[in-house]
């Protein structure tokens, strides 16, 4: 009998995260992802899940614990763990290409300087994704012409041309206007269809519905309850979620006592 | 003696030929070399020293900070020509030797304009969201790479109308070194006024207009000039 052992991407041991004034942001956090799945964290605000990102990042020192990615340490400021980090890409909540680049530049800067690829090439790729995400005519514009949806769409595949093994989405539609938000989310749906690796942080309960392999509930800096998305949304393990899930229906009270 | 004063009274020329009276007109331009030279000067010692002093001004720790909010404050109550007093006296006073009036000139403003341009540059690397040093990180840029590619180059366009403004104001302000003796361009005027004092009593509004000309034809250029590259770089 073969046991069937699935590639495990991201390795999270016993995290712990405080700020300056001790106070304790992330408690004793493990979690894995496998390689091609897609884990939707969600919980309220201040619950940790956007440090949490961030410290996968690197963008956040960690007080105590371990994060591995494919078993290769990524913690710390080490040259080892800084090249290893290159294999992960991030897009945050706020509009961050760089606005004094065009957007062809924007896809161009990290694949040249980083991984030292010819122009040439790297420009072929940019324009592959450009069409993908229906950006093909802005190449040469720059970002203050692109509206919300059209940026994050762009710092999206600005990560792509990396070639993460594991992408980190930060809440990507909570600044744009709705109206914009399905245009982004439709891109990152078509990426979780193609078996790209991803952690995403999201107020859209319908999209992380629809994308999640596994959602992950968080309060407080731990992890409350683990789940699948039909049960986490039909009926969750804990009553903290059943809260939360709440939060995000409404009741009409219009008609009652008629 | 009537007459001598009436046929003097008659004789006087036209109040603008002293522009051209003599080589008037070229010790003016002769002052106002002295003064692009002492402010000029100043401002190149003080771009890229401002610089390195904005860098330093934007370390956490307690003593840099100190002794950068010391040195910019100090710079800032003193009015500079208390500054070029203690320079220009207080040198040879206390250090035993005598700097010259130009030199003093081009010390105090280059102290000036390091910590006013330390300023600026602290501010305009200080406008730069958080987020686009992340994005670089997450991208997998190097610290240096991060500065030399995404920090940099936005600094530098928040920089130019800032600076501009500054070297036409440390241009106009090198006025004051007449009080420490430098012959620039106001001062030279005064001369020529005092000088023609019987001939063309009148003169002093021409002159000073004249001079208002020349600082303008210096300083109206540099502005346009930042006006262009703002407009240029706009981010």
């Amino acid at each position: 009998m073969e046991e069937i052992v699935q590639e495990q991407l991201l390795e999270i041991k016993d995290l712990e995260k405080s700020y300056e004034d001790d106070s304790p942001v992330l408690k004793d956090i493990s979690l894995s992802v496998k390689k091609g799945e897609v884990v939707v964290l969600l919980g309220p605000s201040g619950c940790g899940k956007s440090t949490l990102l961030r410290t996968i990042m690197g963008l956040e020192r960690i007080q105590g614990g371990e994060i591995l990615l494919e078993g290769k340490n990524i913690v710390g400021k080490s040259e080892e763990a800084r090249k290893e980090r290159q294999n992960l890409g991030m897009v945050f909540q706020s509009y961050d290409l760089f606005p004094h680049m065009s957007i062809l530049e924007n896809l161009l800067l990290a694949p040249m300087k980083v991984q030292g690829r010819k122009r040439e090439e790297a420009v072929q790729e940019a324009r592959e994704l450009l069409a993908r995400v229906h950006l093909s005519d802005k190449e040469n514009a720059y970002p203050s012409m692109l509206s919300g949806g059209q940026k994050q769409r762009v710092a999206i595949i600005r990560s792509l041309m990396m070639h993460p093994k594991l992408m980190l989405f930060d809440e990507v539609t909570a600044a744009l206007d709705p109206e914009m938000v399905r245009e982004v989310l439709d891109v990152v749906m078509e990426l979780s269809e193609q078996g790209l690796t991803m952690l995403i942080v999201t107020h859209e309960m319908g999209f992380a519905k629809a994308v999640a392999d596994r959602v992950l509930f968080l309060e407080g800096g731990k992890i409350l309850e683990e789940n699948t998305p039909e049960n986490f949304f039909q009926k969750p393990d804990t009553e903290r979620a059943q809260q939360f899930l709440q939060n995000f229906s409404y009741v009409s009270h219009r008609h009652v006592g008629r | 003696m009537f007459n001598i004063l009436l046929s003097a009274n008659a004789e006087k020329p036209p109040v603008y030929t002293i522009l051209f009276a003599g080589n008037n007109f070229q010790r003016l331009l002769w002052g106002l070399f002295v003064t692009l030279r002492v402010s000029l000067i100043a401002v190149l010692l003080s771009l890229p020293l401002g610089i390195l002093f904005g860098l330093f001004m934007r370390r956490k720790d307690p003593i840099s900070r100190g002794i950068s909010q010391l040195y910019l404050a100090f710079i800032r109550i003193m009015p500079p020509l208390v500054l070029l007093f203690l320079v220009y006296f207080g040198t040879a006073r206390i250090a035993g030797f005598h700097l010259s009036g130009e030199a003093s000139g081009i010390l105090v403003f280059t102290l000036w304009g390091t910590a006013e341009m330390g300023d600026l540059v602290r501010a305009a690397i200080g406008s730069i969201p958080r987020h686009q040093k992340e994005s670089g990180r997450s991208l997998g840029l190097s610290s240096w790479q991060i500065y030399r590619y995404i920090i940099i180059p936005q600094t530098v366009r928040r920089l130019i109308p800032l600076s501009i403004n500054l070297i036409t104001r440390m241009i106009k302000t090198t006025s004051l070194i007449v009080l420490i003796g430098v012959v620039e361009v106001l001062k030279t005027g005064q001369q020529i006024i005092d000088a023609n004092r019987f001939q063309y009593p009148k003169a002093s509004i021409v002159i000073y207009t004249v001079i208002f000309f020349l600082y303008f034809i210096v300083c109206f250029p540099i502005s346009q000039l930042g006006k262009y590259l703002e407009k240029k770089l706009k981010v």
